[in-house]
């Protein structure tokens, strides 16, 4: 964990306890900043109004549908299986909360550095697939099941170049922990030596989040709700809570892995080493939060243009086109790093 | 070494309690008036025909297969990735044979047809 100490007057608090902490409540909170976010988004694009009536422009309309799905009725439908039923819907929200705990936020701002963060990652992230999948089993409807398998098999396909597409940061870093891959990036963004690599990444990050122009699994005009069709109250709600804090993590991923983290453009010619700690803290989370914010609204963005895919063409998208393409890069790059070192 | 994974311990245990604290909340707090009718799955407003865990589609098994493949492939990879700078040419030849014959092997399915869901152009 991190070793770092901060010292107020007579009170010693470790600094992971401090990151964990706030990093917790911002996973939670982004989710419903990103639920208003992308509805008054939404709203623009389509020159709508959107929300405004809950509180001064609408701010507190996350708050109503929190509180309405609370007090909404909590159904199981007859011969599906009741345990899996109710554990699927935790599955994706643990697995996202727990991704909090190896991303560093600033220089020396981590709550632990494990040597083998990105593996960590990976792993928490396809644990995610089994939520979508169970839930679709578990309920006994024909829409749920066709939903939880198209999202079991469009997942498992994504992860293949997006592992690749890791695996090409990784041949640059050295380093599987992700402070060593953020720290490494402080001159040259990946994206900069790597541009195939990030809009690969980015592709599959967004076919991980399953929305739009890749929401197959759920596809209201031919499945209904798809794997949630059975799902009402806050089992429903932890779903879309869960949505959109894959969202979040899917901005700091792109954030961390190709664009330079919490580093500037090419830091190292303008920002001084010996620069106040506190100032330096301000900074890099400054800059950290602002790119996870840009990226954010690019989901959104993209959702609210693009349509959705056929279910054919986003399989041949997956295997046919990013696969080989991601494992053509990651072997160029491996060749081109091997001969000039 | 150890003690750097307990804060994800401790996260953990904070994820799953909040988990279940949203579970129990919506029963405490929601009515529960069930009946048969509420209770049936939905299928468009019909009494739902059957079972719905019935047969479905063999791609799916398909790409099932490939992907177990796939991802063996990309964590023989990821050690090799880290060190491979001090590994020495012959292990960069023998990965770099390795990667391509898995790639001839996507190609060949690709070229199968395994992984087609065009309906139009499908042969299995």
């Amino acid at each position: 964990m991190n070793p770092a100490i901060l010292e107020i007057g007579p009170l010693a608090i470790p600094v992971w306890a401090i990151v964990l902490g706030v990093g917790m409540i911002s996973y939670l909170n982004s989710a419903a900043i990103l639920v208003y976010a992308e509805r008054r988004i939404a709203a623009f694009i389509q020159n709508r109004v959107g929300p405004n009536r809950v509180g001064p422009f609408g701010l507190l309309q996350p708050l109503a549908d929190v509180l309405k799905l609370l007090l909404k009725e909590d159904v199981t439908p007859t011969h599906g299986y009741k345990k899996l039923h109710a554990i699927a819907p935790m599955i994706p929200v643990i697995t996202a909360l727990l991704s909090v705990a190896v991303i560093p936020f600033g220089a020396g701002l981590y709550v632990t550095d494990i040597n083998a963060a990105v593996l960590y990652l990976l792993a928490v992230a396809s644990l995610g697939v089994y939520g979508v999948t169970l839930a679709g089993w578990a309920s006994n409807s024909k829409y749920s099941l066709l939903g939880g398998l198209r999202a079991a098999a469009q997942m498992i396909s994504y992860e293949l170049p997006m592992g690749m597409a890791v695996a090409s940061v990784i041949l640059m870093t050295g380093s599987l922990s992700l402070v060593d891959i953020a720290e490494s990036q402080s001159m040259w963004w990946n994206f900069f030596v790597n541009p195939l690599g990030a809009v690969i990444f980015i592709i599959c990050a967004f076919a991980e989040s399953n929305r739009t122009p890749f929401d197959l699994v759920e596809a209201e005009q031919e499945l209904v709700g798809g794997f949630h069709t059975e799902y009402s109250s806050m089992k429903f709600g932890m779903f879309f809570l869960a949505e959109y804090m894959h969202v979040f993590i899917g901005s700091i991923l792109i954030t961390t892995f190709f664009f330079g983290s919490y580093h500037l453009p090419f830091a190292d010619l303008y920002i001084p080493a010996d620069m106040n700690i506190w100032l330096k803290g301000i900074l890099d989370v400054s800059v950290f939060t602002l790119k996870v914010c840009f990226w954010c609204f690019v989901f959104i963005w993209v959702r609210w243009t693009i349509p959705r895919f056929k279910y054919n063409q986003v399989m041949k998208l997956g295997w046919a086109r990013l696969l080989p393409l991601s494992i053509i890069n990651f072997m160029v790059i491996a060749t081109i790093m091997y001969f000039t070192n | 070494m150890l003690d750097s994974y307990f804060p994800i311990l401790i996260l953990a245990g904070i994820a799953i309690v909040l988990a279940l604290l949203l579970m129990t909340l919506s029963r405490i707090l929601g009515p529960y008036r069930p009946n048969k009718h509420k209770l049936n799955p939905y299928e468009s407003g019909m009494d739902p025909v059957g079972e719905a865990r019935e047969r479905y589609s063999i791609s799916f098994y398909l790409v099932a297969m490939e992907f177990i493949v796939f991802d063996l492939e990309v964590v023989f990879i990821y050690p090799w990735a880290v060190r491979y700078l001090d590994l020495g040419l012959g292990t960069f030849i023998s990965m770099m044979v390795f990667i391509t014959i898995l790639l001839i092997g996507l190609l060949y399915t690709l070229k199968k047809g395994t992984l087609d869901w065009d309906l139009k152009t499908n042969k299995i």
